[in-house]
C-alpha cells in the first residue's frame, strides 16, 4: 500500500536552504565539500611552492613564513579529511544514493538529516572564521598533539587552536547524526523484497563506515573536551607536570584516527564496486565475501591504531602487538581488491570515464597499501616515521579515496543527479591530466622520504644537515606536477558546470544498470518513486544467458 | 509535523523495530563510546595516581547519594510513562514525563549546590588532576541530563494530545542510559577512595 | 502514531525499591575499611543496578537479539581502548623506562606557567 504525500511547490528558501529532501541535502554536502576542496587544494599549492622554490614569493599568496607554513599544512590536512573526503564520500553520496537504492522516498528522519547538514555547515564556517582571527588558523598539525596544541604560547595560534577544535567537534556531531540516520534508513526502510544480501555494496559500505565512525569517534570527543579545557581553562589533562599525560591524547586521537581512514576507504570501495560491475557488465565476484571481509576490516581497524605512535615512546611490547595486527589488516583489504579484479576478469569492459577512474583507484590504492607495509612494521617505521615516505604512502591511499573514487562516483551518478551527461572527451582529458601528474607528485616524495627528508619543516635551508641540495630537483618536480594536476581540475569544473546547462539529456538509465536509482527519472522527483518498488533479486544481475538485455533490474518481476 | 507528513521511509520496519526506537538504540550505542572513552581515561589516571585519593575524599558523598536516589526515582517515572503510553493514555504519560523532567531539574539543582560548596572550598576545574576529571565527567553527564529534560518536555507536549506516543518509550530509553552512566559515576567519583 | 506494546510490564515500583536498597547497601559498604568490601560495594552493586535498569526499565532482554550485542560490542571497544592505552598512561614504568614526573604529586605552581 502506498501513501500519497502531497506537497505544494516550495519557495526558494524552503527548496534550497531549508529542504529536508535527501537529494537536496546531498547537493548541499557535495557543493560545500567541493568548495572546501578548492581551499584545501590552494593551501597545498602554496606550501608545495614553498618546498619546491624555497623562500620565494608564492604567486597569489606571498611569503610563506614558518608559522604560516605550519598553519597551511594543518589546514590542508584537516580540510581534506574532515571537510572534503567525509562530506562528499559519506554525506553526499550516502544522502543521494541510500533512499534511492533501497527503494524508499527519503531518509527515515529527514529533519534530523537537515539538522546534520546545518551543523556541518556551521563547522565549516567556524573553521573558515579561524582564518581571520589574531594569530591565524591553527598551526599544530591536524593531529594536534599536546602540549603544542594545548598551550597557545607554543603553537602561536591560540584562538585558531580553539576554533579548530570546536569546528572538528561540530563536524563529528554532524556525522554522528547523519550516520545514524543512514544506518536506520538502510536497516528499516528498504523496499519489500530487498533482503540483506540484495543491498547494493555502496550502501553497505557507507553504512558500515558510519558505524565505524560512530564507534571510534566517542573517545576522541572525550579527548577533545579535555583538550579544550587544557586550552581554555588551565586544566592539565595532557600536562605531565600536573599529573596528565600527552600520550593519552595521542591514543585517543589515533583510536579514532585509524578507523577513520577506513571510514573514508569503505565508501570509496563501494563506489568502485558499483562502477566496476556496471562497466564490466558482470556481477561483483563474491558479494558475500566482500561483505564479510569488510566487517573483518571494520573490526580489525580498531586494534591497529598505535602504529602511528611507534616512535612516541609507547610500551615496546604494545608496539609488537600493533605491528602484527597492522600487517594482518592488509590481508582482508588485499582480498577485496582481488575480488574486484576477479569481477573484471572475463567481463565485457567498457572504458568510459567512470570505469577509468575505478581502474585507477584499484591500481593506485594497491601502491598505497603496499608501501604501508614498511610503515606498519615497527622496525622500518622507526626510520621512516615523520619522513616524506609517510606522506607519499598516505597520499597514495587518500588521493584514490578522496579524489579518484570521488570522480568515479561523480562521473557515474552525475546523469542521475542532474539529468545530463558529462562530456566524455573532457572527462578523459581530465582523467589522464589528474592521474599521471598525481604519480609524478608523490613518487619523488617516496625517494626523498627514504633519503631522510623530514615532514612539517617549512624550509630545509635553515637546517644544514637536512638541506641536501642534491634532492631539491625531486622536490621541485613534485611541485611542478602538482601545478599541472591542479590546472587540469579546471577541465572538470568546466565540464561539470557546462553540462548542467547544456549536456545531452540523460534519460533514466544511460549506463544500463540494475540498481533501483536508475529506474526513476533523472533527476528524481520529490518522493523518488511514483510507485514504491518491490525487489525480486540481488543488485548485480548482469550477463544473464538467454535474455535480450544483458542486465536485469532489481525491481522487474520474474 | 503531523503524522501524515512523515516519509514512507519512517514508517517501514525491515528489522521489526520501529524506526524511532531503532535510532534511539544507535544514539545510545554512540554515547557508550563517548562516556566510555572519558571514563576509561579517568580510570587509567586514577589507578596510576594513588595520591589522587586525597582529593577524592573531598567529594560530597551525601550529594552524590541523594542525586542517585533522585535519578533512580525519575527513571521509575519514565518507565511508568512508557507503560501509560502503551495503554494509549497520552495525558498520563505526559504527566509522568514531566515528573521525570522535574527529577532531572532536582538533580541539577543538587549538583549546582554541591559544586557551589566544592568551589567555596577552592576545588575548581583546574585544581588538579582529580578535580579536572571530576568536573568534566559530571559536567558532561549533567549536559546530557539537561538535553534529556528538554527533549522530554517536547515529547510530553505531544503525548498530552495523544500524539507521537512511540516517542515516550524512546526518550525513556535515553533517560535510563543517562541514569546508568550516573550509576557508575557515583561509585567512581564519590565512593572509591 | 501509537505503539503496539511489545513488552510485558513488571512491577516497576518493586524494581525501584530494590534499586534504592542496593544504593543503601553500597553506602554502608563504602564506610568499610576493608578494600575488597569497599570495591564490591561500590562497583559490584553498580553492575547489578545497571543490569536491573537495563533489563527491567529498558527491556533490553525482550528486544531483538542484536541490540544488546551491539551495546556489548561498543563496550568491548572501550575495553580494547583501555587495554591498549593503559600500559602507557596508567603505569609509570615498564621494561626499560620510567616516567619520573608522573610519580611526583601534582604541582599547583605549575599552572601559573602556562598563562
Amino acid at each position: 500500500m502506498t501513501t500519497e504525500v502531497h506537497h505544494a511547490e516550495p519557495g526558494i528558501f524552503r527548496k534550497y536552504f531549508f529542504s529536508t529532501d535527501h537529494k537536496m541535502i546531498a547537493m548541499q554536502y557535495l557543493f560545500t565539500g567541493m568548495a572546501m576542496a578548492l581551499i584545501g587544494g590552494f593551501f597545498a599549492y602554496v606550501f608545495r611552492m614553498q618546498l619546491g622554490f624555497p623562500n620565494q614569493q608564492v604567486p597569489g599568496y606571498g611569503i610563506v613564513t614558518p608559522g604560516r607554513y605550519n598553519a597551511l599544512v594543518t589546514m590542508h590536512g584537516s580540510i581534506m579529511i574532515f571537510w572534503v573526503a567525509m562530506p562528499v564520500l559519506i554525506a553526499a553520496f550516502g544522502n543521494f544514493l541510500i533512499p534511492l537504492m533501497v527503494g524508499c522516498d527519503d531518509m527515515a528522519f529527514p529533519r534530523i538529516n537537515r539538522l546534520s547538514y546545518q551543523i556541518f555547515l556551521l563547522s565549516a564556517l567556524v573553521l573558515l572564521a579561524s582564518f581571520l582571527v589574531k594569530g591565524g588558523p591553527f598551526g599544530g598539525a591536524w593531529t594536534a598533539y599536546p602540549p603544542l596544541s594545548a598551550v597557545g604560547a607554543y603553537n602561536l595560534t591560540p584562538i585558531g587552536a580553539t576554533l579548530w577544535l570546536l569546528a572538528v567537534a561540530l563536524e563529528f556531531i554532524a556525522f554522528l547524526l547523519g550516520g545514524i540516520n543512514f544506518t536506520v534508513t538502510t536497516m528499516n526502510s528498504r523496499a519489500p523484497g530487498m533482503k540483506m544480501y540484495d543491498i547494493p555494496l555502496v550502501v553497505w559500505m557507507i553504512v558500515l563506515a558510519s558505524i565505524i565512525f560512530m564507534c571510534s569517534a566517542g573517545p576522541l570527543i572525550a579527548g577533545a573536551v579535555m583538550l579544550l579545557f587544557d586550552q581554555t581553562m588551565s586544566t592539565g589533562f595532557y600536562d605531565p607536570t600536573r599529573g596528565g599525560d600527552p600520550l593519552l591524547w595521542q591514543h585517543l586521537f589515533w583510536f579514532f584516527g585509524h578507523p577513520e581512514v577506513y571510514v573514508v576507504l569503505l565508501p570509496a570501495m563501494g563506489i568502485v564496486a558499483e562502477v566496476v560491475a556496471v562497466f564490466a557488465r558482470k556481477k561483483v565476484f563474491g558479494y558475500k565475501t566482500v561483505l564479510y571481509t569488510t566487517w573483518a576490516v571494520g573490526f580489525l581497524s580498531f586494534v591497529v591504531w598505535a602504529h602511528h605512535q611507534f616512535v612516541a615512546g609507547i610500551d615496546p611490547r604494545m608496539a609488537n602487538i600493533f605491528s602484527i595486527t597492522t600487517l594482518l589488516i592488509s590481508v582482508p583489504i588485499t582480498e577485496m581488491v582481488f575480488l574486484y579484479i576477479a569481477t573484471l576478469y572475463g567481463g565485457s569492459i567498457h572504458l568510459d570515464t567512470p570505469m577509468l577512474w575505478a581502474l585507477a583507484f584499484i591500481a593506485e590504492f594497491m601502491i598505497g597499501g603496499v608501501t604501508g607495509i614498511f610503515l606498519g612494521s615497527s622496525g622500518t617505521d622507526i626510520y621512516l616515521h615523520d619522513t616524506y615516505f609517510v606522506i607519499a604512502h598516505f597520499h597514495y591511499t587518500f588521493v584514490p579515496i578522496a579524489i579518484i573514487a570521488v570522480y568515479a562516483g561523480i562521473t557515474f551518478w552525475y546523469p542521475k543527479m542532474f539529468g545530463r551527461m558529462l562530456n566524455e572527451t573532457l572527462g578523459k582529458i581530465h582523467f589522464w591530466g589528474t592521474v599521471i601528474p598525481f604519480n609524478v607528485i608523490f613518487i619523488p616524495l617516496f625517494i626523498t622520504g627514504t633519503a631522510g627528508d623530514q615532514r612539517r619543516v617549512y624550509s630545509y635551508a635553515q637546517f644544514a644537515e637536512q638541506s641536501r641540495p642534491a634532492l631539491q630537483h625531486l622536490r621541485t618536480t613534485s611541485t611542478v606536477a602538482l601545478l599541472v594536476m591542479l590546472a587540469f581540475q579546471f577541465v572538470f569544473l568546466f565540464n561539470f558546470f557546462r553540462s548542467v546547462r547544456s549536456g545531452t539529456s540523460a534519460g533514466a538509465n544511460p549506463w544500463r544498470s540494475t540498481t533501483l536509482e536508475w529506474t526513476v527519472p533523472s533527476p528524481p522527483p520529490h518522493g523518488n518513486f511514483a510507485e514504491m518498488p518491490t525487489v525480486y533479486r540481488g543488485p548485480y544481475e548482469y550477463g544473464l544467458p538467454g535474455r535480450a538485455d544483458d542486465f536485469l533490474p532489481q525491481n522487474v518481476p520474474d | 509535523m503531523s503524522a501524515s507528513a512523515k516519509p514512507i521511509a519512517n514508517t517501514r520496519s525491515g528489522t521489526g523495530i520501529p524506526t524511532a526506537r531503532l535510532i534511539t538504540w544507535w544514539v545510545i550505542a554512540s554515547e557508550i563510546v563517548i562516556f566510555g572513552g572519558l571514563l576509561a581515561s579517568y580510570i587509567m589516571h586514577r589507578i596510576g595516581h594513588p595520591e589522587w585519593a586525597e582529593s577524592a575524599s573531598h567529594t560530597l558523598t551525601w550529594a552524590g547519594a541523594l542525586n542517585t536516589f533522585v535519578l533512580l526515582t525519575s527513571s521509575l517515572c519514565a518507565v511508568l510513562a512508557h507503560k501509560a503510553a502503551d495503554a494509549h493514555d497520552g495525558p498520563k504519560a505526559a504527566k509522568l514525563l514531566r515528573l521525570t523532567a522535574l527529577g532531572g531539574l532536582i538533580f541539577l539543582c543538587i549538583k549546582g549546590y554541591e559544586w557551589t560548596l566544592d568551589i567555596r572550598e577552592g576545588f575548581v576545574l583546574s585544581s588538579g588532576g582529580f578535580w579536572s576529571f571530576y568536573y568534566t565527567l559530571a559536567g558532561l553527564h549533567g549536559l546530557h541530563v539537561l538535553a534529556g529534560m528538554i527533549i522530554m518536555l517536547i515529547v510530553a507536549a505531544d503525548a498530552a494530545k495523544n500524539q507521537e506516543l512511540q516517542r515516550v518509550e524512546c526518550i525513556g530509553l535515553y533517560w535510563h542510559f543517562v541514569d546508568i552512566v550516573w550509576i557508575f559515576l557515583f561509585p567512581l567519583l564519590y565512593i572509591a577512595r | 502514531m501509537t505503539t503496539e506494546a511489545h513488552v510485558q510490564h513488571p512491577n516497576y515500583v518493586k524494581i525501584w525499591a530494590i534499586l534504592v536498597a542496593l544504593l543503601i547497601v553500597s553506602l554502608i559498604g563504602s564506610m568499610s575499611h576493608i578494600r575488597a568490601v569497599l570495591l564490591i560495594a561500590a562497583f559490584g552493586v553498580a553492575v547489578v543496578k545497571a543490569y536491573l535498569v537495563a533489563k527491567n526499565f529498558m527491556h533490553v532482554n525482550v528486544e531483538k537479539r542484536w541490540v544488546p550485542y551491539l551495546l556489548i560490542v561498543c563496550l568491548l571497544f572501550i575495553f580494547i581502548f583501555f587495554a591498549g592505552v593503559s600500559p602507557d598512561v596508567m603505569k609509570h614504568s615498564g621494561l626499560h623506562w620510567t616516567n619520573p614526573s608522573a610519580d611526583q604529586p601534582a604541582q599547583p605552581g605549575a599552572a601559573a606557567k602556562h598563562e
